[in-house]
């Protein structure tokens, strides 16, 4: 195996009353690498992610952050042991400038909830990882724009600066591409492969042309399921995935 | 340059209210500096409230819980005939309070949205009831507070609440002192993460930031300044009853809030001060004759018109009006 593995999830299930979600997946992230994980919708991708950032508490299997058990672990406590989350729908604080999205997420590192003599904009810590990660994600000529006026693909792009600011080892997509334009999409392609060196990174994502371009590994969920797990030409040339993506778009077609 | 501008032009009016509170004794009499007293107090009841609806995005309706429970105790722990000191006095009376008020929060925090206004209010109904009900502090009858706290060193008494004139400066002092410790937390890192957990608490779980303590911690310093508002109400009418943590009351200050704008501290004070200048120009025997036992009915018809007119509050007009009268320059 490549790399050291950051994040590991054994078995993981999660029931929500007779619906099994997520049934039994198994997955694990490695440093300097893309792990893709698609499928049809209602597959059960966010609900894994959702898992895996502690979220939602797994009906069984285990999570494992940097070899510790961590399944127990609320959301927060993960987040700081260096694992980090972006949604699907955009979630920044679209009154304040794009700078302060970025500030306030990386004061997470820095609390200091008692200290009410400093002003939270000389917090030099949190301004400096700030700025990194909003030059990082590509915002550097936009940092005192209010989040709210950004364009779409640009609040994709804060959202991901957001989650960069905490100073994370693991990241965990949630459809980063969703809604983009061709132009904004290869900035965000760019922008992931220059994130995979330091960086676990699962990328849940419906875009296939950019998933087999940048993933290194594909994990394929049907119905709560994995039905297959593998690098890009393996998954390409799977019967059950394409039995699977065929079934869909003949559903789309006759609909 | 034009934040350094916005900061000025805050500062301005907030110079020329100290002035006019400081020198409002020597001018008004003293029915009015009474009542400006009382409205100093319900201003920082507010203020208190603000720290909760305005910056967290907690909306209590039952904030008057730690008003009346604050009057409560120091009505309890003053000594029948000796004037008790205020060193030791007003330190116990919000140790009393920020203890309601962690009770109340760790349980109340549990909740969201529209549950969290409905256990506020479930909360502060069952303290009302403990007072009102029991013959813990005089039931429904309520209790008096015959001498009024003093702070001495030795023979040499530094503040005497007993005299009006002494009494209305701690007043303002404390009003002062409670607006500069919220504008101070305000922006710092712990007001930062509340303005967060108000706009995104989700995105602020998955930045690292564990909500609820951050969420309790607001609610406790808001219950114990709510409990200096109502320390000083109940030295200065030196009664106590129940309708103090009555939901009526947790209304009004909620009122206030709004009235003024939320998420101001400024607008906390200008609602409270205009909220008790229309309810007494509504409640003016001279101005409506008999009509003025109804004081609620138009009381209640202009705060829904101002909430109408000005959905930002009070504060929010300036530059609002401004905005109207030029231009704007740029599109969406």
């Amino acid at each position: 195996m490549p790399g050291d593995v950051l994040l590991r999830a054994l078995d993981v299930t999660r029931r929500f009353g007779g619906l099994v979600a997520v049934d039994r997946v198994s997955i694990t992230l490695v440093r300097n690498e893309v792990h893709a994980v698609i499928g049809t919708n209602g597959a059960g991708k966010s609900t894994l992610v959702n898992m895996l950032a502690g979220e939602l508490a797994p009906t069984q299997g285990r999570v494992q952050l940097n070899g510790r058990d961590v399944t127990r672990w609320p959301q927060p406590r993960r987040a700081r042991a260096g694992l980090g989350r972006t949604y699907q729908r955009t979630t920044i604080f679209p009154r304040a400038s794009v700078f302060e999205n970025c500030r306030l997420a990386a004061q997470a590192k820095s609390q200091y909830p008692f200290d009410w003599w400093t002003r939270a904009a000389h917090c030099h810590e949190s301004s400096h990882r700030a700025e990194r990660a909003i030059e990082q994600a590509g915002l550097a000529g936009q940092t005192q724009r209010l989040a709210g006026t950004l364009s779409h693909g640009q609040k994709r792009q804060l959202e991901i600066a957001m989650c960069l600011a905490t100073g994370p080892h693991v990241l965990l997509l949630d459809e980063p591409l969703a809604g983009m334009g061709p132009e904004e999409t290869e900035r965000m392609l760019l922008l992931l492969s220059t994130l995979k060196p330091a960086h676990a990174i699962l990328l849940v994502e419906h875009d296939m042309d950019a998933v087999f371009r940048i993933a290194d590994h594909i994990t394929v969920m049907v119905n709560g399921g994995v039905i297959a797990s593998g690098d890009p030409d393996a998954i390409r040339v799977n019967a059950d995935v394409q039995a699977a993506y065929l079934g869909e778009s003949e559903a789309v077609g006759t609909a | 340059m034009k934040h350094r501008h916005r900061t000025d032009s805050a500062v301005a009016p907030l110079g020329l209210a100290l002035v006019a509170l400081a020198v409002f004794p020597f001018l008004g009499g003293q029915f009015y500096v009474d009542l400006v007293q009382t409205t100093m107090i319900l201003s920082i009841f507010a203020l208190s409230l603000e720290l909760l609806v305005g910056t967290t995005g907690l909306v209590s309706f039952g904030h008057a819980a730690f008003f009346g429970i604050a009057a409560y105790a120091t009505a309890l722990l003053s000594p029948q005939a000796d004037a008790p000191s205020l060193a030791w006095l007003l330190p116990a009376v919000l140790a009393a309070t920020a203890l309601a008020a962690a009770v109340i929060g760790a349980f109340s925090l549990r909740t969201r949205g529209v549950y969290f206004i409905m256990v506020t209010l479930a909360f502060a109904q069952m303290a009302y009831y403990v007072f009102h009900d029991t013959k813990l502090a005089g039931g429904s009858d309520g209790i008096y507070l015959y001498v009024k706290p003093v702070l001495a060193i030795g023979n040499f008494t530094l503040l005497d609440l007993a005299s009006a004139h002494t009494f209305y400066y701690a007043t303002l002092c404390a009003l002062v002192a409670v607006y500069m410790l919220l504008a101070l937390v305000k922006r710092s890192r712990f007001g930062h993460a509340l303005a967060g957990i108000r706009a995104n608490e989700q995105r602020m779980r998955a930045a690292g930031y564990s909500t609820y303590p951050y969420k309790l911690a607001a609610f406790v310093l808001a219950g114990t300044l709510a409990g200096v508002a109502g320390f000083l109400q109940a030295v200065k009418d030196g009664f106590v009853n129940p309708e103090m943590l009555a939901w009526h009351q947790s209304g009004a200050v909620l009122l206030m809030v709004i009235l003024g704008g939320i998420g101001s501290l400024r607008g906390a004070v200008v609602g409270a001060f205009l909220f008790v200048l229309l309810k007494e120009l509504f409640q003016s025997e001279a101005l409506f004759g008999g009509f003025a036992r109804h004081w609620q009915l138009p009381l209640g018809l202009t705060i829904i018109a101002c909430v109408a007119l000005m959905p930002n509050g009070v504060v929010a007009m300036p530059a609002r009006l401004r905005r109207m009268r030029t231009p704007v320059p740029h599109a969406g």
